[in-house]
């Protein structure tokens, strides 16, 4: 097994390598590691633990040894450093939790290590998963590797650069208002955002505790299915509004046509949704290319495309943007230098303990969403904005699902615009806010959502092509993406030198 | 809004009328804490009953604790409160070291019990205090300054404990219905069985919240006085407070709302130094916690396995045996001594007997022992059999404590026995009790002509000779009788 | 919506954040940036619409899971103190708090 093949491979490639031993979870794990520490400059690690990576290697060797076989068993794969992990420091991107170490796993995590995953480090993200370009993060940038200058998107960036830069098959992300799909679609990366509640938050730095989804994030839908299928399922013992709902096998519908479809039209009868807010005039038209053909290419593959309305759309983002913030404020004020965490070096008394260890553990963008949502919850404005945006919230959530009621899934884009320039949005908190207008809905909905490589825009950056379900109809989801990645190439593209 | 009569003018202190409303946490009895699995015993090293979640750690969440739950209904059952289908947990949002995740869950505008009353007698008169609400949540952790110069250190064991915060209508207008209601309240949740009512532990902590008026004035600023545990500082500290507040009106100051402690070494409160009041708690509801549900059917089945309330035996018990309201609520102090009543009542017939009997002997050498009454030595049908003795004569009430303490003092359970082994069998022969009579009045006619004379003191003289004579086991009320004919 | 410094101060102290005035005067005015796109929520009419506070109650009922009442986590204070600032005898030290 030529080494320069091992990052080429995807996770089923790379388990089906392990498992017929031309190659091994310890000699794929090394690889992906060296090749990590040689891409540092992309920023989209934070920590290692070799001992402890090598550790999981050779156990999942030892397995495969002992005649056991699974579909992520040996596979290498990173965590988002918003998972709490016992091996690893865990810093959710942020000063405040420097060094941190958690004494338990994520269910995620130990979920994904239990069907035999091997760790190789943890992955650089917007603090506290605030952010929409991993510019938020107090331990530098990730930068795009289709052009270093720019973003990966965020918070998840570096989860997407390390699928996109070939450091890993496959990492963990997670998404609260967009943070899989668009750096999925900056990056040329598959990624998914299960139902709310479908993956448990255990062990996940909480941000906004309504919206907040772990997901998997790799280089195909197959492999997406293969994670989701592990990561997914009741959390009845940790997490309260973990669904009770059976795990369900997500790679069952791929490659499948749908039903009553030919092999040749797979897609036969599946009625794709376009909301005509998601493809007005904010939308780059480097970016309507791409999406347009790529829906071109889905009635090719049988489905029908129809105009639907989500006419609330515009409202998801001042509704986001103060249910969100609310949450966090209330999520981070367990970090007050007390039990663990930052506390800073000199002060007179305890409030400025608070006082000078948060305003020191936190960044800026963390500091302002703590502001607006203690503004949002306070004595007064509660009802003014808080209770309305839960409100409208709602009647997002109700135009969805009129929306179902005349397709089977929507489609968009992922995102208005290509990767901007590192810098170029820093000073306007707003502008950041404002682009993350396609995923926002989904995420108040808590409706699963994709985004699966479409094409490339101006400078050959990335366009993605969100994919958004009803309740639990990741499967279908899945499905439609693999069939769409069977009938082109997009998601098998790498950027140059990587 | 208040809608009590017109204040007894009794009630007025220096012409003011006192206000009084309380908020009680009520330390639920579960093995494990609310919203984790880690342990609620007290007088564990420090942090070692605070796991993960109860530490706040990054990533923890919580999960509910059924049999808090359970006991909210019982709490709701007992007080005839509704027990609500749907209630939501609430954030209260604020900073303090013992917080850890820096908000508490409770329950803000939907509380599981809403509604209730409960019920005592303050001497004669029946009090009736209505109750707001009792809401679920959880308890916060403890601050140690002892050791420590100039810090603090911070014990988590406590944080997550469950508590129930069990809210008062302004209805109570002196400290002694306040203390009265407290002392019931205690009753019933230890009565049912929903918490271990150690005030010294902190199981049970109550604020009171005291303002005086003018009658027919609005309401008074209140302060609130915080946890008072015990029922001596809550007296003493409502009674302080009292006075100071009007001492302050009087003086032309005006009342400034506040959060005080009672300091029991100088009988004082004090406002805090934390402005509380001041502060936002900033409540939403916990998106953590989808809404607690309570099925009608659960709430019958708890109902069912109810033992019968305090309330509603004391007042049986005046209906069935007689018994004054004040025996009544002594006896019903436990479930425990209120058993025991009622089978010794029953048993010997003699209900007021036994009454006084276990308010009076049992009672005493329990406390003393600071024995409970499930471990006395005595059980309920050997006081009965005892009782039954006395009633009919076989023994005087000096005597049979005599019986009662060898029986105590693990001599015997044989009651007859007893009395025959100490010869304590009272004279009830008429006829040797008339011949010891005739004896002594013969013996004695200075105090027969002195008694003749009007001087009650001879008349007891003669009864004591008389007594001796039988060497203690006449019986002193036929003596009495016979020796009054006798001297005509 | 106009947020004044004091309503800045008065948030940065109830979030426990320090805000010099540079910086709160920056935060000013970006809150005030935010709160103008806020503004189109009230154009929205909400009467009679219950809050969404758990996404999946719109096509489920939510109820709140009960777990049986078993003391099952160990002592594991090393391992939970292990990132803690500032610990003796098992307890974290804080500035004196005074009440």
């Amino acid at each position: 097994m030529s080494r320069s093949d091992l990052h080429e491979m995807g996770v089923a490639e790379l388990a089906a390598a392990i498992a017929d031993k031309s190659t091994s979870a310890v000699e794929a794990a090394q690889h992906l590691l060296a090749r990590a520490r040689a891409h540092a400059s992309l920023g989209a690690y934070l920590a290692f633990n070799e001992e402890a990576t090598l550790a999981q290697a050779r156990a999942a060797d030892a397995r495969i040894a002992a005649g056991e076989r699974g579909p992520l068993l040996g596979v290498p794969l990173a965590h988002k450093d918003i998972f709490v992990t016992r091996d690893f420091p865990t810093t959710a991107g942020s000063k405040m939790l420097e060094g941190y170490r958690s004494p338990f796993d994520a269910t995620v995590v130990a979920k994904l290590a239990e069907a035999g995953t091997v760790t190789l480090g943890k992955l650089n993200c917007d603090e506290f998963a605030m952010g929409g370009s991993n510019e938020n993060s107090a331990y530098g940038v990730a930068r795009n590797p289709w052009d270093t200058a720019r973003v990966p998107g965020g918070s998840s960036g570096g989860s997407a650069v390390a699928v996109a830069a070939r450091l890993a098959p496959a990492v963990t992300g997670t998404d609260t208002g967009g943070s899989i799909r668009q750096p999925a679609s900056f990056c040329n990366v598959t990624g998914i955002k299960p139902t709310y509640g479908r993956c448990s938050r255990y062990g996940m730095v909480a941000f906004a505790s309504s919206l907040d989804q772990a997901g998997p994030m790799a280089r195909s839908a197959a492999d997406c299915a293969a994670l989701l299928s592990v990561m997914a399922g009741p959390d009845i013992d940790r997490d309260s509004t973990s669904l009770d709902h059976p795990a369900e096998d997500y790679t069952r519908l791929l490659g499948q046509p749908r039903e009553g479809a030919r092999a040749e039209r797979p897609l036969q009868g599946l009625r794709i949704g376009l909301p005509r807010e998601f493809f007005g005039a904010g939308v780059a038209a480097d970016v309507q290319g791409p999406v347009r053909a790529a829906l071109a290419e889905l009635e090719k593959l049988g489905a029908t495309l129809v105009d639907i309305s989500l006419p609330r759309t515009e409202l998801a983002i001042p509704v986001y943007y103060i249910i969100a913030p609310a949450e966090a404020s209330s999520n981070l004020s367990r970090y007050d230098g007390v039990k663990f965490g930052h506390r800073a070096a000199q002060y007179d008394d305890l409030i400025d303990m608070y006082k000078k260890s948060r305003s020191e553990g936190f960044g800026p963008e963390v500091q302002r969403r703590i502001m607006i949502g203690t503004y949002v919850l306070s004595h007064g404005y509660y009802d003014a904005y808080y209770l309305k945006a839960q409100q409208i919230r709602r009647l997002i959530a109700q135009d969805f699902q009129q929306a179902f009621t005349q397709c089977d899934l929507i489609a968009g884009p992922a995102a208005p615009t290509v990767a901007w320039k590192i810098g170029d949005k820093s000073d306007d908190p707003v502008a950041n806010y404002l682009a993350d207008i396609f995923t926002l809905p989904a995420s108040l909905a808590g409706l699963p959502g994709m985004s699966v490589p479409a094409g490339f825009g101006d400078s050959g950056l990335p366009v993605g092509l969100q994919l958004i379900g009803n309740y639990f109809q990741e499967a279908a989801l899945l499905q439609t993406a693999h069939a769409f990645q069977q009938a082109t190439d997009w998601h098998t593209k790498s950027p140059e030198g990587f | 809004m208040n809608q009590k009569a017109k204040p007894t003018a009794s009630l007025l202190v220096h012409g003011y009328e006192v206000v009084i409303g309380f908020e009680t946490h009520a330390q639920l009895a579960t093995q494990s804490k609310i919203f984790s699995r880690a342990p609620t015993a007290f007088g564990a090293e420090p942090n070692t009953q605070a796991c993960a979640v109860d530490m706040a750690l990054p990533g923890t969440l919580p999960v509910m604790n059924r049999e808090a739950v359970a006991h909210a209904i019982r709490f709701g059952l007992a007080v005839g409160a509704h027990v609500a289908e749907h209630s939501v947990f609430a954030r209260k949002n604020y900073f303090y070291p013992d917080l850890p995740k820096g908000y508490q869950i409770s329950q803000y505008e939907i509380p599981v019990v809403q509604g209730g009353e409960v019920s005592f007698y303050l001497g004669d008169e029946k009090k009736t205090v209505r109750l707001v609400r009792a809401h679920l949540e959880e308890d916060a952790g403890k601050s140690l300054h002892e050791q420590f110069h100039g810090q603090s250190g911070i014990d988590l064991n406590r944080a997550g404990t469950p508590l129930l915060e069990i809210v008062t209508e302004p209805d109570m207008r002196s400290t002694a219905e306040a203390v009265a209601y407290a002392k019931e309240l205690h009753k019933i949740v230890t009565w049912i069985g929903i918490c271990d009512g150690n005030m010294q532990e902190g199981s049970f902590r109550c604020d009171a919240n005291v303002s005086v008026r003018k009658p027919g004035e609005p309401l008074g600023t209140r302060r609130e006085i915080k946890n008072l545990n015990s029922f001596k500082f809550m007296q003493q500290a409502i009674d302080y407070e009292i006075r100071w507040q009007i001492e302050q009106l009087e003086d032309g100051h005006a009342i400034e709302q506040a959060t005080v402690l009672f300091d029991p070494d100088t009988g004082e409160t004090r406002a805090m130094r934390t402005k509380e009041d001041a502060a936002d708690y900033r409540y939403f509801p916990d998106p953590d916690l989808p809404p607690l549900v309570i099925e009608r059917e659960w709430v019958s089945e708890v109902q069912a396995g109810m033992p019968e309330l305090p309330r509603a035996m004391a007042d049986r018990l005046v209906t069935e045996y007689g018994l004054p309201e004040y025996d009544a609520t002594t006896l019903t102090q436990s479930p425990a001594m209120a058993a025991y009543f009622e089978a010794a009542a029953r048993a010997s017939g003699q209900a007021k007997l036994a009454s006084n009997w276990i308010m009076g002997e049992v009672s005493r050498r329990l406390n003393s022992e600071e024995r409970d009454i499930a471990d006395a030595p005595v059980n309920a049908d050997t006081l009965a059999a005892l009782l039954a003795r006395i009633a009919d004569g076989t023994v005087s009430n000096n005597a049979a404590r005599q019986v009662f303490d060898a029986l105590w003092s693990g001599e015997g359970q044989d009651v007859d026995a007893i009395i025959e082994a100490k010869g304590l069998r009272q004279m009830n022969d008429t006829g040797a009790l008339e011949k010891i009579i005739d004896e002594v009045i013969a013996a004695n006619p200075d105090n027969v002509t002195q008694f003749k004379a009007g001087k009650d003191k001879a008349f007891n003289a003669l009864v004591g000779q008389v007594m001796k004579a039988s060497k203690g086991k006449a019986n002193p009320q036929q003596v009495n009788e016979l020796l009054r004919a006798k001297l005509q | 919506m106009s947020l004044r410094s004091s309503d800045i101060d008065r948030i940065a102290h109830l979030a426990r954040l320090q805000m010099p005035p540079a910086q709160a005067e920056r935060m000013r005015t970006q809150l005030n940036d935010f709160f103008d796109i806020v503004e189109q929520m009230k154009a929205v009419d909400t009467t009679g619409v219950e809050p969404l506070a758990h996404p999946t109650a719109v096509i489920d009922h939510v109820a709140l899971r009960l777990r049986p009442d078993v003391a099952s986590e160990p002592n594991q204070r090393e391992a939970n103190q292990q990132s803690a600032p500032a610990v003796e005898h098992g307890l974290f030290l804080v500035p004196r708090v005074i009440e």
